[in-house]
């Protein structure tokens, strides 16, 4: 089985967020960067399957030459190889585009990826690349088990879930409980140095949107601090003031 | 100009994520066209005139009763088309967000999640988009003549001022293929308010001890017509279903009122929350982090000030 796993390179969650040149470029200063969580997962669920069912797991990633080291910690933690696309990920249509490209010349069996990306929060990659590449996408994919060339599937919906099944081939956006993250040991690190890690150049595509400039909310006011003696002033306030419930 | 409106439906009742979805369709100026699948009650179709849409398209095939996301997308592009739509709104959701990107490359259409606001100006558009799960906003060029927008929970008040709207039924030209993906059982929660559609919501950390201490927040909740959540521990720890973990890697909620209780407020739970309108922290530890970025704080015992609170907003709502 042929698992390609697109993974983003994103700030920590516990970041700083502001931004440079006139609100219109993230600041970098001081952030590190990881493997989007979810992206994680999906990574460590492709990991566990190539052990179940032999195979491969390539990792992908769309950026620039500064996501190599994510990607090596993806091969640490258990793909055989990688590829980067050189490209700027500008929007969600440009970034799909070229993992369709990607997966469409390595013939996958299965392509994974995070439900999001903890930075543009968009959640519609793994959508689009399904649409493009005429396949089944399902997302936020909970469990997933694979038996005879049929998936086997929980996804997440309002208040609960759904239980599907498809056949392969297909694209899942993974969450968690879908497998416990794999933190790499020295074997795979040692052994990530050496694994195939391909630059291939993106295909050009006009993106479909861009962000002309960056924005944070506006400052939190202090918060008003009730005594618990005085709950009925806490609900006047909720009903009269902020009139919320 | 016109816009098309993906309305779902939920045990025959629209979802008012999706009023809000008409309503900022309205917003743009043009015609509303709404599409849903399946039954929906005659109250339905009022709100959804209510709240801005003219026409209202109604799919009602067996085969879709159970939401089958490449169907509906195929369904809504060749209504998108045949209309000469311009723009398709959708309400983020489980089922907004593939739809939305599915619609958008069958029609050749820009497509934005998670938009904030409503467009700017004239001429080209750019919408909020927010990014960095509520920590920063994206002001987004929206480029070409096709537009595809998935709005936000809370971006736009519900309209109210709409007539009733044409009802026409639509049977749209479906595909083997739109069919690859089988639903084999659905688990849902029933008769509760659903986290991401709720106004209010009343969440409970690892500070309220165990499972069997929820009722005081259900309690709580239904006093209040609200859903409950939960921290991430609290789903780890199975006290409470995967679908009520709020935070980074759970469900972003943006309601009215968040209430949290025995939450101690990480940055990972925070990135959850911080498009509420209003925070309400209790916690007995004066120096949660919570607090910090809440609008109102109780310090205190849960089990003393949460019965209270209930009893009191009760007195007052009756």
């Amino acid at each position: 089985m042929k698992i390609l796993v697109c993974i983003t390179h994103v700030p920590d969650t516990t970041s700083k967020i502001s931004f440079t040149d006139n609100n219109t470029k993230f600041d970098k200063n001081g952030v590190q960067f990881i493997i989007g969580p979810y992206d994680d997962y999906a990574l460590a669920r492709a990991v566990e399957l190539k052990e179940q069912h032999s195979g491969t797991v390539t990792a992908l990633n769309v950026g620039e030459a500064e996501t190599e080291p994510t990607l090596r910690k993806a091969l640490a933690i258990g793909a055989d190889d990688a590829i980067r696309v050189n490209a700027f990920p500008s929007d969600a249509f440009f970034v799909a585009t070229q993992i369709a490209k990607v997966a469409k010349e390595g013939n996958y069996d299965l392509i994974m990826m995070g439900r999001e990306s903890i930075d543009f929060n968009g959640g519609i990659v793994h959508s689009l690349v399904g649409e493009m590449l005429a396949l089944p996408s399902i997302s936020p994919v909970m469990s997933l088990d694979i038996e005879n060339g049929l998936a086997k599937m929980t996804r997440e919906i309002e208040g609960g879930k759904e239980f599907l099944e498809v056949a392969l081939p297909f694209v899942a956006g993974c969450q968690e409980p879908i497998a416990e993250w794999k933190i790499p040991n020295m074997r795979g690190i040692m052994a990530s140095r050496t694994k195939p890690l391909e630059v291939v150049e993106p295909e050009k595509v006009e993106d479909g949107t861009s962000v002309k400039s960056f924005e944070l909310p506006p400052p939190k006011g202090d918060v008003k601090i009730f005594e618990s003696d005085k709950i009925d002033e806490l609900v006047d306030e909720l009903i009269n003031k902020a009139k919320v419930i | 100009m016109s816009a098309l409106v993906f309305v779902e439906i939920d045990e025959k009742e629209v979802k008012k994520s999706s009023l809000e979805a008409v309503s900022y369709g309205k917003s743009l100026g043009g015609d509303v066209l709404a599409i849903c699948f399946g039954d929906l009650t005659a109250s339905g179709i009022e709100k959804i005139g209510k709240a801005g849409a003219n026409k209202l398209i109604q799919v009602k095939e067996e085969k879709l009763a159970v939401p089958n996301i490449m169907a509906y997308s195929t369904a809504i592009a060749e209504t998108f088309d045949q209309n000469g739509c311009d723009t398709l709104v959708l309400a983020k959701s489980s089922l907004g967000d593939p739809v939305s990107a599915r619609v958008a490359i069958k029609v050749g259409a820009s497509v934005v999640p998670n938009v904030s606001g409503l467009p700017e100006g004239s001429g080209e558009m750019v919408v909020d988009r927010s990014i960095y799960t509520g920590k920063a906003v994206a002001k987004t060029l929206v480029k070409g003549a096709k537009k595809v927008l998935t709005i936000k929970k809370n971006t736009v008040p519900i309209l109210e001022d709409g007539s009733a709207p044409e009802v026409v039924d639509f049977k749209p030209t479906l595909k083997d293929e739109d069919f690859k993906v089988k639903v084999t059982k659905t688990e849902k929660a029933t008769g509760e308010v659903l986290l991401p559609e709720a106004d209010i919501v009343v969440s409970g950390g690892r500070g309220m001890g165990g499972p069997e201490k929820w009722s005081m927040l259900e309690d709580l909740a239904k006093v209040l017509g609200a859903a409950t959540g939960c921290s991430k521990p609290v789903s780890d720890m199975n006290w409470r279903p995967h679908h009520e973990h709020v935070g980074q890697t759970g469900i972003k909620v943006s309601p009215s009122l968040y209430i949290a209780v025995g939450i101690s407020g990480a940055i990972q739970h925070l990135a959850g929350v911080n498009s509420s309108k209003y925070i309400l922290v209790i916690n007995k530890d004066p120096e949660a982090p919570f607090f910090k970025a809440a609008d109102f704080g109780i310090v205190g015992d849960a089990f003393d000030i949460v019965p209270k609170l209930t009893e009191a907003i009760k007195a007052k709502k009756d």
